[in-house]
């Protein structure tokens, strides 16, 4: 542990300069508001295009308004071509999985509240934080830049699957200079984690202050950690899988593209390549992509539930240790993307075990939410709203992964909506509902004021019930054969469930409007909302032992010394029914870790 | 029960948060060596983690030509550039010289030695060195390229310049952390923290552990 002392004074002047102190700051606060702002603009251009999505997938011969202005070739008229349809779902998966899953919840919430909760007056590594929010918007730039290049943005998914996203334009609108600036972006979009994960690992070892042992670290900050952890790995392997895809656009090799392959009728001059090369690089991040999204939300969530449910959760060590084996299995399950890429089906097999084993640490952190909220007298609030949201989703989403690990099972409904309802519900929406319970938990200490809680109720049922509504149903789409991917479903055997994808559309432009209710709550409480308590939610962790918003070093010159584990409540005889993470208090729990 | 107070722990002696300036100021205002020299555990594991991300990013590129490799016929071999071997010679003379700089850097800091031309001598011939090695894979470069061997000739030929590439990219970031090293060691008051120079080491001999894979890769498979 870092040799702080308890006495020490930090004299450090905060920075005055407008540029200093809000665009290119040091503050792991700045730097946390930052990437949640990146995230918010970004999670409005993802709500936008998947609008756009769904009112063509339902009325296909509809002239959206306005988005003839995206691409004259692309949408003329205002109805999409059947590539820039693609193209548009291409930006939605990479704006969202990058730019809103990976950015708010980890290094949003992350370089706000880790330093804070561990006890530490910033990351050791300033520098290196303030690199990595700038390079992962100059990612960011260059990623939207796509859209602004003469062909437009790629059409090859998300996923980039070679030899489509390696051969250039002949393959498709898009997929030349559209698809090396994806490339380039989530090369950038790396460097960014890497730097990042690099200050969270580091903080979380060494500068944690006095009696801040690791069982008392909160469970968000371990979240955090484990967060790095993967995201170190992860990361390191699609940079290079990145620049191997470069290479094949722009200097001529061979890492991903087939010899004899005839597109268009032209033969393609590379020779040799291996497509399957790429699955494997791309999903051996891919996969751990998924918990670098789900399991900060996990620890905001479990923080946000123990706060709100007055009591600790059964066994907050187990929590622990689940998410440390999701971390490492989720490495071992990379496979089960592939089951339809023609691997030995003893390859699938060997993919499907560790797949629904890691099922179990995810169900045991599901039962102790549960368990522990039975009998609890939970304050209702929108975050804790959210926070039950999470579990419900998380859930959902959940049992249908256990489907899709089974390879003869996968083999059917791989292609077709159920996976995208699959994904969406446990990855996708699960992870929104933990960044929500954040905002409408740390809103206040980020901002000094409280957000409206009728507005929060109001955006959480109609998200609620309209997620439900949106993915649900694509489970139903998918058994019954409707394929992903494509951009209409009119003239073929698809068209008798045109009334659900109907329904669909209608059910995501209304809970798309309900986020716009989020974001007038969020503006408006930043300026006019009420003046917030130092601990409005009588939380025990150490952000609520500081003024919101904190001052400029934390903890205003004092490092805290921690004597109890974060999650003290309803502790017998205290003057209240809890006890703060700094409160010399002695108390008699059982409970309480060391 | 509830009502007892703990006494707070003791506190341990031990430099300051003022003393090794913390976080934020990355540099000791004092200039005071002696008193910060072991002041960052944090970049000790800084440094770790880095080096744990380039090995998987190296491991990410070597499965990558195992796959590659295996999964097609069009491989050719051809025979590594000669002066291969002497830059692996200078590469390894440089982290001798970044080893008696950091020892005479500590000395000074320490306050046993009087004067710092001592380590700045052999910062300066570490600096040396690591640019000779640059220059030497250039080198390479230009002898494979008079072969006829350019970057999409060959899978082979592909993956040898992208590994002496990234690894060249990584040894000039070594680089640049030692002509901040020296600058910073040869201001009028020094700023050097020692645990600065202690991971610009760990780097740059990670560089040699990394170089040598490499070359017994590149020289097993190509």
């Amino acid at each position: 542990m870092h040799d702080m002392s308890g006495q020490a004074v930090h004299h450090h002047a905060p920075p005055t300069g407008f540029v200093r102190k809000y665009i290119f700051s040091l503050d792991h606060k700045v730097i946390g508001e930052q990437y949640y702002t990146l995230a918010l603009v970004a999670v409005y251009i993802g709500l936008v295009l998947s609008w756009i999505m769904r009112i063509h997938l339902a009325w296909p011969n509809y002239a959206i308004p306005g988005v003839r202005f995206l691409s004259k070739t692309g949408a003329p008229g205002g109805i999409l071509t059947p590539e820039y349809y693609l193209q548009l779902m291409t930006m939605h998966g990479t704006i969202m999985v990058f730019f809103v899953l990976t950015t708010a919840p980890f290094a949003g919430f992350g370089n706000y509240f880790l330093p804070i909760q561990v006890g530490a007056e910033d990351m050791p590594f300033p520098r290196i934080n303030m690199s990595s929010f700038w390079v992962t918007f100059v990612a960011f730039i260059v990623a939207v830049s796509a859209f602004f290049v003469p062909q437009g943005p790629p059409l090859s998914g998300w996923t980039a699957y070679a030899p489509l996203s390696a051969l250039g334009q002949i393959a498709g609108p898009g997929q030349g200079t559209g698809q090396v600036l994806w490339a380039v972006s989530i090369a950038i979009f790396c460097v960014g984690q890497l730097l990042g994960s690099l200050n969270f690992i580091s903080t979380t070892l060494d500068m944690r202050c006095q009696g801040m042992s690791l069982m008392r670290l909160p469970l968000s900050v371990w979240a955090w950690f484990i967060t790095a952890c993967i995201g170190l790995t992860a990361f390191a392997v699609l940079m290079p899988a990145c620049i191997l895809l470069i290479l094949d656009h722009v200097a001529g090799t061979s890492f991903f593209i087939p010899s004899g392959l005839v597109v268009n009728d032209q033969l393609q001059t590379h020779s040799g390549g291996s497509t399957l090369l790429w699955q494997h690089l791309f999903w051996f991040f891919g996969h751990p992509e998924v918990y670098v999204a789900i399991v900060p939300a996990m620890g905001v969530v479990s923080h946000v539930l123990i706060t709100n449910m007055r009591r600790p959760l059964l066994s907050a060590r187990v929590v622990i240790y689940s998410m440390v084996s999701i971390a490492f299995l989720s490495y071992m399950v990379y496979g089960h993307h592939m089951f339809v890429s023609g691997m030995n089906p003893f390859s699938s097999i060997v993919f499907s075990f560790p797949t629904l084993a890691i099922t179990i640490p995810a169900t045991i952190i599901v039962l102790i939410w549960i368990g522990s909220l039975y009998g609890a007298k939970l304050r209702i609030n929108t975050a804790s709203l959210f926070a039950l949201g999470f579990v419900s989703m998380f859930v959902s989403g959940g049992i249908s992964g256990f489907f899709l690990a089974q390879p003869s099972l996968d083999i059917m409904l791989h292609a077709t909506y159920f996976v995208v309802g699959h994904f969406h519900l446990v990855m996708a929406v699960a992870a929104l509902f933990g960044i929500f319970a954040g905002t409408y938990f740390w809103f206040s200490k980020v901002t000094g004021r409280m957000m409206n809680e009728t507005l929060g109720k109001i955006h959480f049922w109609f998200t609620f019930v309209g997620a439900y509504c949106i993915f649900m149903p694509f489970h139903y789409l998918g058994m019954a054969g409707n394929v992903r991917r494509y951009q209409a479903f009119v003239d073929d055997f698809m068209a008798p469930l045109m009334p659900v994808h109907k329904f669909i559309t209608i059910a995501a432009l209304i809970t798309g409007a309900a986020q716009i209710v989020f974001l007038y709550n969020l503006i408006h409480s930043r300026f006019w909302g009420k003046p917030a308590p130092q601990n409005p939610w009588e939380g025990t962790s150490l952000e609520w032992s500081i003024p919101s918003p904190p001052p400029f070093d934390n903890f205003g010159g004092k490092i805290p010394v921690v004597y109890h584990d974060p999650y003290q409540y309803g502790v017998e005889g205290a003057a209240h029914d809890y006890v703060m993470q700094d409160s010399p208090e002695e108390i008699n729990s059982a409970h309480d870790e060391k | 029960m509830a009502t007892t107070v703990h006494e707070p722990p003791e506190i341990r002696s031990g430099p300051t948060l003022s003393d090794d300036g913390g976080p934020r100021n990355l540099t000791p205002t004092t200039g005071n060596l002696p008193a910060v020299e072991d002041s960052s555990p944090a970049s000790r594991t800084g440094i770790w983690v880095a080096l744990a991300a380039i090995t998987m990013t190296f491991a990410a590129f070597t499965s990558a030509m195992v796959v590659r490799q295996g999964s097609s016929t069009d491989w050719q071999h051809f025979t590594l550039p000669r002066v291969l071997y002497l830059d692996t010679l200078i590469l390894l003379a440089s982290s001798g010289a970044l080893e008696v700089a950091r020892r005479r850097v500590a000395a000074y800091a320490r306050g046993l030695a009087s004067g710092r031309s001592g380590g700045l001598v052999w910062l300066w011939i570490t600096l040396g060195l690591g640019l000779l090695f640059i220059a030497g894979q250039y080198t390479a470069w230009l002898q494979l390229k008079a072969q006829g061997w350019y970057l999409a000739t060959n899978p082979s030929s592909s993956f040898f310049y992208l590994f002496t590439a990234m690894h060249g990219l990584h040894v000039f970031g070594g680089l640049v952390g030692l002509t901040l090293v020296i600058w910073r060691f040869s201001r009028p008051v020094s700023t050097l923290r020692l645990s600065t120079l202690s991971t610009v080491s760990y780097y740059w001999h990670f560089m040699d552990v990394l170089w040598i894979y490499l070359l017994l890769l590149l020289w097993a498979r190509i």
